[in-house]
């Protein structure tokens, strides 16, 4: 008996207060939604093969790539580990029967497919063009596609973040099993307790935002158009004061997850658990300061942008001490290049390098010839794809064995990894000298010479689709035929592979205790051997 | 792009050399980096892989432990501050006004750039300019917000509605190049483009003085006498209901709460559309609003007015007779601002000696053989 077969009525699925099945509601509607910004994306990149507008009309790139920002940055990014891992996890590494608000947690979910319905009528009804950053005042007087709508799902879907952060907050303040010392937590909880503390404190900032677009574009009162008496960059100031920090909403748990997988393919301590633990708090808070590095180029005062430059190359040190600390955890380790082993290895890759391009974008002067351009494309998808993603998929690999108690094809799992690194580089790299060459994001049409470019870009996304799709088959054919796992496949150290696989439905039969630091990984006897499964019963 | 290889777009200004050079060490540290991260952990794989029998015995001592995180936090900090500097440095010195410059008017509109010389001659997505000397753009959107961006150059500055941008460059090569229009702005944001075309001198020269029956200065002011202007701001003893308006741009004015400003572009404007905001000092709020009745382009070409009005004292002569110099090609507003303007690192009459970047002297010895010295003085 698990939480998976205790009962499997679809009532008991869509009341269900487990902490464990909302994370599975949330594992299926989040990908769903991650296709449907994938379609787009594939859309588009087709069009982008030639110089012209040939496949698509002007407005109808306009509203795809618009789609794919907001469907993936609030449909997938933002919820994709808290909602997923985090949902699923932190009660486990916690010790906890559940979260500390079971019904509210039903209910986030709730308010996020209905924030996702509305997104999902605005497509029907005609798409929204005005990119996943509602500028004004394009978006509040001059675009005729339905913002409204689009706003109306995002502003709802805000209320689902919200209540997340807050439910997890309370959770690890007061749900710890005995033993657990803040200071004893698998990393991954600080960066999803970091994460709540953003998204309760940012998205608020979000829903005001659109409320006063609407409020422009329905009634007229001037707040961001200069011809009706407001201030276009007061938008942009109130918008990326979230959209800031709600980039760190999408990297730092992906930061946690590596911070589980690093060590236990290691075999070996996390390096530097306190700086990695405090850096998290520090990328949580430092990442509140530099929103104005969005501005450089939009006639914020040189004093501005010199201050929030400054700031910006800050955030840079707590994320290179995690990256040194990752690395340092390898060394003298004992190394299982296992699947969730790459995807993180992948992670630390793509992240780093992300990471510099970032530094490269806060120093003033280079970011006033590469902003707006395909530098930043680049440059972002790094970080949430190449970065989070990775993660993800990294994370969902890990943890698949508790989740549901199988084990998938380890060989079809590296190739995915190798795929999709692949796949992304061969993306993404191109859109960086695209970028320095000066092709402009958000073009439908551009100068031939940038063709090469945008060839090898579209190429690689069709590998990148290729490396997502595999993991659907081969994690859904595990489901059936995969080996079970044992409760702790990975002879990792966390609470989670303390009970079985998949966990019972209040996850541990007795009260868990802790009484020592996470990651207490030993050196193994040389005939470890790690996540194979059980031989099946005959 | 006669270079074997590169990266890096045409250069064609002064400030596309300093960006190359910056974009290099950028370039430089992230490859070292992150070549570094990933060789360090392919290392790392190689040598302890699980199944290799090697030395696994690994108990920093505390105060070692200290010594390595501390080192990668500072080491990274010291490389951080070092890049900030150099960009902070490159970026304000493009925001330094230059001294002497070619006024441009753009006016952008959904999805085209209107662009007016101080001569007269208007065109339509092509911006020409001479070699050499600097161009000063003051660009203000009819509608959203559009970015005017030319790769070659490596500027790029967003144009708003309601607020004037201005932006400034130095080409030293000529030839056509792109111009974008780099912030999204509706359906025919990529057809938003146009052509920077840099010629020299000469060639400059015949081509702003063809097709002009008045200049900007002219046609500003014709608006004035059209709107009545003078009525008020004539300046003739009796009717000074306003401040008049020789001698004004960019001068320092007291306004009526005792805050002084200066009588830059973007006051002129604020002045024009909402005139009771800021009252000039001994005057009262008699003047009603021009927003509405007056054209972002008409505005512009007052302020061109102006501009060449600044130094003129005593009242302006009356209409047709205007006089201005600003249909010669080289010709040069004779603004200078005054020195004790507050606007970002001002380089003033004086400093201008010891910023020789800035000094038209400087820009004769950098650019490429030019024959006209004279005709920029």
């Amino acid at each position: 008996m698990n939480y998976l077969n205790e009962s499997t009525t679809l009532r008991s699925w869509f009341l269900t207060t487990d902490h464990k099945r909302i994370a599975i509601l949330y594992l299926l509607s989040l990908t769903f939604f991650f296709f449907v910004g994938g379609m787009a994306a594939v859309l588009f990149r087709l069009e982008l093969i030639t110089p012209e507008g040939d496949l698509l009309s002007a407005d109808s790139y306009n509203k795809l790539f618009s789609l794919h920002g907001i469907v993936m940055v609030w449909f997938f990014l933002i919820p994709s580990i808290p909602t997923v891992l985090g949902n699923f996890l932190i009660p486990l590494m916690i010790g906890a029967r559940d979260l500390a608000f079971p019904r509210l947690n039903l209910l986030s979910w709730y308010i996020f497919m209905a924030g996702g319905l509305f997104t999902l009528t605005m497509i029907v009804a005609g798409g929204v063009d005005t990119g996943w950053t509602f500028y004004t005042p394009y978006s509040s007087t001059y675009a005729n596609t339905f913002v409204i709508l689009a706003a109306t799902g995002i502003f709802i879907s805000g209320f689902s973040s919200i209540a997340t952060g807050l439910n997890f907050i309370v959770s690890i303040h007061v749900l710890r099993a005995p033993g657990l010392t803040w200071f004893r937590l698998p990393i991954f909880v600080w960066t999803i307790y970091a994460t709540s503390l953003i998204m309760v404190l940012a998205t608020p900032v979000l829903a005001v935002t659109l409320a006063l677009v609407a409020v422009e574009r329905i009634l007229g009162v001037g707040i961001f158009d200069p011809s009706i008496g407001g201030d276009p960059l007061l938008f942009q100031h109130l918008f990326w004061f979230y959209s800031h920090p709600a980039v760190y909403i999408m990297i730092l748990p992906g930061m946690g997850v590596i911070s589980e997988v690093v060590p236990c393919f290691s075999r070996k301590r996390l390096y530097g658990y306190g700086f990695v633990a405090m850096a998290t708090l520090a990328i949580a808070s430092l990442g509140f300061l530099v929103w104005g590095h969005h501005m450089f180029v939009s006639g914020q005062s040189m004093y501005a942008g010199l201050l929030f430059s400054l700031l910006s190359m800050l955030v840079a040190v707590p994320s290179a001490v995690k990256v040194f600390n990752w690395t340092a955890t390898l060394y003298k380790g004992t190394i299982f290049l296992k699947t969730p082993m790459l995807y993180a290895l992948g992670f630390i890759g793509l992240f780093t390098f992300g990471g510099l391009t970032g530094i490269c974008l806060a120093t003033l002067a280079f970011d006033v010839h590469v902003h707006d351009t395909y530098f930043i494309i680049a440059h972002f998808h790094y970080i949430m794809v190449g970065g989070m993603l990775m993660a993800y998929l990294g994370g969902l690999h890990f943890w698949w064995p508790k989740i549901t108690g199988r084990i998938y094809s380890e060989w079809w799992g590296r190739v995915s990894a190798l795929v999709v690194f692949g796949g992304f580089n061969m993306t993404f790299f191109p859109q960086f000298i695209l970028g320095i060459l000066g092709n402009p994001r958000r073009y439908h049409t551009y100068p031939d010479e940038f063709q090469v470019f945008h060839v090898m870009s579209s190429l690689g996304a069709t590998i990148l689709g290729i490396g997502y799709l595999l993991p659907c088959c081969y994690l859904l054919w595990s489901l059936k035929f995969g080996r079970r796992a044992s409760n702790d496949p990975w002879h990792a150290t966390g609470l989670e592979w303390r009970t079985t696989s998949p966990p019972p439905k209040h996850n541990f039969l007795s009260q868990p205790t802790v009484s020592g630091p996470p990651y207490a990984y030993e050196s193994p006897h040389p005939e470890l051997v790690i996540g194979e499964g059980e031989p099946e019963p005959h | 792009m006669n270079e074997s290889f590169s990266f890096f777009p045409e250069s064609a200004s002064e400030g596309a050399l300093q960006f190359d050079r910056l974009s290099l060490a950028l370039f430089g540290v992230c490859v070292l980096f992150s070549l570094g991260i990933s060789l360090a952990i392919l290392v790392f794989i190689a040598r302890y892989w699980h199944s290799r029998e090697v030395d696994r015995q690994f108990q920093p001592s505390r105060g070692m432990h200290w010594l390595v995180e501390i080192t990668w936090m500072l080491g990274p900090l010291a490389i951080l501050l070092g890049l900030f500097a150099w960009g902070a440095v490159v970026y304000i010195r493009a925001h330094r006004p230059p001294t002497d410059p070619v006024e441009v008017n753009v006016v952008a509109k959904q999805w085209m750039w209107k662009i007016a010389h101080p001569s007269g001659r208007r065109e339509i997505n092509t911006l020409h300019l001479p070699i050499g000397r600097p161009v000063r753009l003051t660009m203000i959107s009819e509608d959203v917000i559009h970015s005017f961006f030319v790769p070659a150059f490596r500027v790029k500055q967003d144009v708003l509605p309601g607020r004037y941008s201005t932006l400034w460059f130095r080409a030293t090569k000529p030839g056509r190049y792109h111009l974008f229009c780099a912030e999204y702005c509706g359906t025919e944001h990529s057809q938003m483009i146009g052509q920077v075309v840099v010629q020299q001198r000469e060639e400059y020269a015949e081509w702003i003085a063809q097709g002009t029956e008045e200049s900007l200065a002219q046609a500003g002011r014709r608006n004035l006498d059209s709107m009545g202007c003078l009525q008020c701001h004539g300046g003739i003893p009796g009717g000074q209901v306003g401040p008049p308006l020789t001698g004004l741009y960019g001068h320092r004015v007291t306004l009526s709460d005792g805050a002084r400003v200066v009588a830059d572009p973007e006051y002129l404007r604020r002045s024009i559309l909402e005139p009771a905001a800021e009252v000039r000092e001994g005057f009262e709020p008699k003047m009603p609003s021009y927003d509405g009745q007056i054209d972002p382009e008409q505005l512009l070409e007052i302020i061109a007015y102006l501009r060449s009005v600044a130094d003129a004292t005593g009242p302006l002569a009356g209409p047709g007779t205007l006089d201005t110099d600003s249909r010669s090609p080289g010709a040069s507003s004779p603004v200078q601002q005054s020195p004790d303007e507050s606007s970002p690192p001002g380089p003033t009459g004086e400093d201008d000696v010891e910023q020789p970047l800035d000094s038209p002297e400087a820009a004769e010895s950098r650019s490429p053989p030019s024959t006209d010295a004279e005709e920029s003085r």
